[in-house]
C-alpha cells in the first residue's frame, strides 16, 4: 500500500514536469492572486479550571481548554489556489499568541491533483486526515467553540499528519467515496518512529438526499500506527515546562470510528431556517510500555488500553442569522496495567500522572447560541459543564467571535 | 487495503469504459437546465443542482451533488461568484477531469456576456458584493440568446456526433426567442419609466431591459436580511418615489415585504425567479411570459398616490 501510493506520487510528479522558462525574462505582476482568507478568533472565557484532565486518556497534541479571561484563539491564515491545470495547493497556518509568545503552527500544507480522472484524487503534504466527519474541518467552522471531547481525547484535537491520501468517488447517484492514507505516524495519538511512515488510515463515506429538504452523510474510518516513542501529557500552547516526562514506548494503536450527519432545510434553502444533527463514535486500542519520570523518580508498566467515546449534537437555525445548539459528549476507558515497576513512584501516583488511571466516565454537556449577520461573521455564547469523573465539575462560559475576511468561505456539507 | 484499492480501480475502469448514450449535464440552476434541454433535446440528460425555491448562493456542497458532478460530461453554471461557496468544492471533490475549469466541459454563463453592476469598490462593508458584477443574467433576453448560441457551439464541440441536431434545435430556439422578445417588449412598453422596490438585486437585468427604475431595496446591503429600521426608512421612499410595486422572488422570506406592502398599499409581487418557480413557468419562454403578464397586469393598480 505504501509503495503503491508512493509510485502514484512519483508518476504524477513525472507527468507534470516541464520546464517553464519565460522567453522575455520579465517577471509579470502577480495577477494570479491566490485565494487568501484570514480567520480571526477571540474569546472571553469564565472557567473553573483550565487544566484538562480526562482520566483514562493520556492526552497529547492540542488537547486542552480555553484559558480563563480574555484570549485569542486560532487566528488562521489560509492561502489556496489552482497551481496549474493539474494541481491545487493550500496552506493553513494558525497564529497563536499565548503566555507572552507568538507561535505559528502549520495546520495544513498540501497539494492535490485535479486531473487524475475516473474519480481519483491524490493529496500530498501535511493535511487533516479524512477520517471521521469533523476531523478535516477546521475549528473555526465547527458549530461549538471547542472540539468534541472524543477528538481531544483520542486525536489531540485533530488527526493531522504528513503523507499521502488517495480518494476515489464512485460514479453512482448515491455518493460513495473511499479514501486511504499513508502518513508519517509521528503525530499523536501515534508517535516518533524510525520509518517515519507508520501511519495508515482508511475511510469510506456515503451520502445522499432523503428528499429536497433533507440530506445525510454516513462514514466509517480506521486508523492504525506503530511507534517507538509517544510523548504524552497533553499540552496547551507554550506549555508549562514541567520536569515530568510521560512516555509510551514501543507502542501500537488503532482507532475505528463511525460518523453520521443529517441536515434539514425547508426546500433545501438553509438561509432562513435549518437543522443539523451529527454524531460520531470512536473506539481506540493502544498498547505499549508506559514510562513516567519526575526528577529522579520514575515508574514503568506494560499498558494496554481500550477506550471509547462519542458525541451527539444538534444545531437549529431558528431564524435568519440565529442558531441554537446542544451537544453531549461521553468517554469511557478500560485500561490494563501489568508488570508495574516502582522506581520512586507508586502505582496510584503513576496512574494519575500518566493519565491511564480511570475514574467514572468523563462526560460533558454543552449549550450554545450564535449570531451570524453575514457569511463572514459569527458571535457565539456557549456554556459547558465538564464532568471528568474524578474532579469537581468544571463549568465554562465562552463568549467568542470567529470572523473571516478575504476569500469567500466554502460551504462544505 | 491493497486488495480493496485494486478492486476499486478495476471497477472504475470497467464503469468508465461503458460509453453513455446521452450526455450527462450538471446545471447549477434551473434556467441553465432549461436552456441545455432546449438545445440538447434528447441527447442530453440534465440535472439541476438547485430548484427554483432555493437561493443558489446559499447551497452546500452536499454528498448528492458531488456524486452528480462526478458523473457529468458538461457543467453549466452561472459563475460570477454566485456558486462560489460550493462549486469549487464540488469540482475538487468530484475527481472528474472533464468538467474542471478550463475544460470544454466547464461552461459559466455569466462569463460569456457583459455583466452589470460591477462594483467600483470591493469592500464587504457594502454587503456580499460580487466582484464580477450581477450574476442573474438569465433575466436579459439578449444576453440569454448570446449564451444559448455559445452553449450550442459548446455542445457541438463536446458531442460532435450530434452537431446537426444541436444546430437545428438552437435555430428553432433562437427564432422563437427573438419573436417572443419582440412580443414581450411590445407588451411591457407600458412599464417603461415605472418605479419599483426590490428584495435583493435579483431582477436588475429584467428591470434594465424594461426601463423600470429601482428606487429601493428591502436589503440594506446585498445579502443582508431586511432590518426593521431599514424597512421603516422605505416608507419614506414610497411616499416620495411612488413605486408601482414591490418585487421579490417567491422563494424569499416575504415577511418584511408584506409589512411594507400593507403599510403603504403598494402591491407586492412574488414572482417565480426561474424555470419551475410556478406551474406556468415550465420553460424559459413561459417563465418570461408569466412574469411579464404579472407585471403588466399590476402596473395600473396604483391609481392614487400614497399620502
Amino acid at each position: 500500500m505504501k509503495f503503491f501510493a508512493f509510485t502514484i506520487g512519483l508518476s504524477i510528479a513525472a507527468l507534470s514536469y516541464n520546464v517553464n522558462a519565460d522567453a522575455t525574462g520579465k517577471i509579470p505582476k502577480n495577477v494570479f492572486s491566490p485565494n487568501i482568507s484570514l480567520i480571526l478568533d477571540g474569546r472571553y472565557t469564565d472557567i473553573d479550571n483550565s487544566e484538562l484532565a480526562l482520566p483514562g486518556f493520556q492526552l497529547g497534541g492540542e488537547a486542552g481548554l480555553s484559558d480563563n479571561g480574555f484570549s485569542t484563539g486560532h487566528n488562521e491564515l489560509n492561502i489556496s489556489a489552482n497551481i496549474d491545470d493539474k494541481f491545487y495547493g493550500s496552506m493553513n497556518a494558525a497564529i497563536i499568541y499565548e503566555n507572552g509568545a507568538t507561535e505559528i503552527e502549520l495546520e495544513e500544507a498540501y497539494i492535490e491533483t485535479l486531473k487524475l480522472g475516473s474519480g481519483f484524487t491524490i493529496k500530498g503534504g501535511r493535511f487533516f486526515s479524512g477520517i471521521g466527519y469533523l476531523n478535516d474541518i477546521h475549528d473555526h467552522a465547527h458549530d461549538f467553540a471547542d472540539r468534541p471531547l472524543v477528538y481531544d481525547a483520542m486525536f489531540g484535537g485533530h488527526l493531522a499528519d504528513t503523507g499521502l491520501q488517495t480518494r476515489w468517488v464512485a460514479p453512482s447517484d448515491t455518493y460513495l467515496s473511499i479514501g486511504a492514507e499513508i502518513t508519517s505516524g509521528a503525530e499523536f495519538p501515534s508517535g516518533e518512529n524510525t520509518d517515519n511512515s507508520n501511519g495508515s488510515a482508511f475511510f469510506i463515506k456515503t451520502g445522499g438526499d432523503f428528499n429536497v429538504s433533507s440530506s445525510w452523510l454516513l462514514g466509517a474510518s480506521y486508523y492504525q500506527s506503530k511507534f517507538d516513542t509517544r510523548e504524552g501529557g497533553g499540552h496547551s500552547h507554550g506549555g508549562d515546562a514541567a520536569a515530568a516526562d510521560n512516555e509510551l514506548l514501543n507502542g501500537d494503536i488503532d482507532v475505528q470510528g463511525i460518523d453520521f450527519v443529517y441536515k434539514w432545510a425547508p426546500n433545501g434553502n438553509p438561509k432562513n431556517t435549518n437543522f443539523k444533527l451529527q454524531a460520531e463514535y470512536f473506539v481506540r486500542t493502544e498498547n505499549g510500555t508506559a514510562e513516567f519520570t519526575e526528577d529522579t523518580n520514575s515508574a514503568e508498566a506494560t499498558y494496554s488500553g481500550k477506550q471509547k467515546g462519542f458525541y451527539v449534537q444538534g444545531v437549529y437555525q431558528f431564524m435568519p442569522a440565529w442558531r441554537f445548539g446542544l451537544r453531549y459528549d461521553r468517554l469511557q476507558a478500560d485500561n490494563q496495567i501489568t508488570s508495574f515497576v516502582d522506581s520512586g513512584i507508586d502505582e496510584d501516583e503513576f496512574l494519575e500522572e500518566s493519565g491511564f488511571g480511570t475514574a467514572n466516565d468523563p462526560n460533558r454537556k454543552t449549550v450554545m447560541i450564535d449570531y451570524s449577520p453575514s457569511h463572514f461573521s459569527r458571535i457565539r455564547l456557549q456554556s459547558t459543564q465538564l464532568d471528568n469523573g474524578r474532579d469537581p465539575k468544571n463549568n465554562m462560559i465562552i463568549l467568542q467571535y470567529t470572523m473571516s475576511l478575504g476569500a469567500h468561505s466554502a460551504h462544505a456539507f | 487495503m491493497k486488495i480493496i484499492l485494486i478492486a476499486i480501480m478495476v471497477n472504475a475502469l470497467w464503469i468508465s469504459s461503458q460509453a453513455a448514450a446521452t450526455m450527462k449535464v450538471f446545471a447549477c440552476e434551473p434556467e441553465w437546465k432549461a436552456l441545455v434541454e432546449a438545445i440538447g433535446g434528447k441527447h442530453v440528460n440534465v440535472y439541476s443542482a438547485t430548484s427554483a425555491f432555493q437561493d443558489p448562493h446559499h447551497i452546500e456542497a452536499r454528498p448528492s451533488l458531488i456524486a452528480k458532478v462526478r458523473q457529468a460530461d458538461l457543467l453549466v453554471c452561472t459563475g460570477a461568484e454566485l456558486e462560489i461557496g460550493w462549486l469549487p468544492l464540488l469540482l475538487r471533490k468530484s475527481g472528474n477531469t472533464t468538467i474542471q475549469q478550463g475544460e470544454p466541459g466547464f461552461f459559466l454563463a455569466a462569463s460569456k456576456v457583459q455583466t452589470i453592476e460591477i462594483p467600483t469598490k470591493l469592500d464587504r462593508s457594502q454587503g456580499d458584493v460580487h466582484a464580477s458584477g450581477n450574476p442573474h443574467v438569465h433575466w436579459d433576453p439578449y444576453r440569454l440568446l448570446t449564451i444559448a448560441q455559445l452553449l450550442n457551439q459548446r455542445l457541438q464541440k463536446i458531442d460532435p456526433q450530434h452537431t446537426v441536431d444541436y444546430a437545428a434545435q438552437y435555430e428553432k430556439f433562437s427564432a422563437n426567442w427573438q419573436s417572443a422578445t419582440q412580443r414581450w417588449e411590445a407588451e411591457a412598453s407600458v412599464l417603461r419609466g415605472k418605479k419599483v422596490i426590490v428584495y435583493h438585486k435579483n431582477w436588475s437585468y429584467l428591470l434594465k431591459w424594461l426601463g423600470i427604475e429601482v428606487v429601493g431595496d428591502l436589503e440594506p446591503k446585498p445579502g443582508i436580511p431586511p432590518t426593521s429600521s431599514h424597512l421603516a426608512s422605505l416608507i419614506n421612499v414610497v411616499k416620495t418615489e411612488q413605486p408601482a410595486f414591490i418585487l421579490m422572488a417567491n422563494y424569499q422570506d416575504d415577511k418584511g415585504a408584506q409589512w411594507l406592502s400593507q403599510r403603504t398599499g403598494v402591491p407586492l409581487l412574488e414572482l417565480p425567479f426561474t424555470v419551475d418557480g410556478n406551474p406556468e413557468s415550465d420553460r424559459l419562454d413561459t417563465l418570461y411570459d408569466d412574469v411579464l403578464s404579472t407585471l403588466t397586469n399590476h402596473h395600473y393598480f396604483i391609481e392614487e398616490p400614497v399620502k
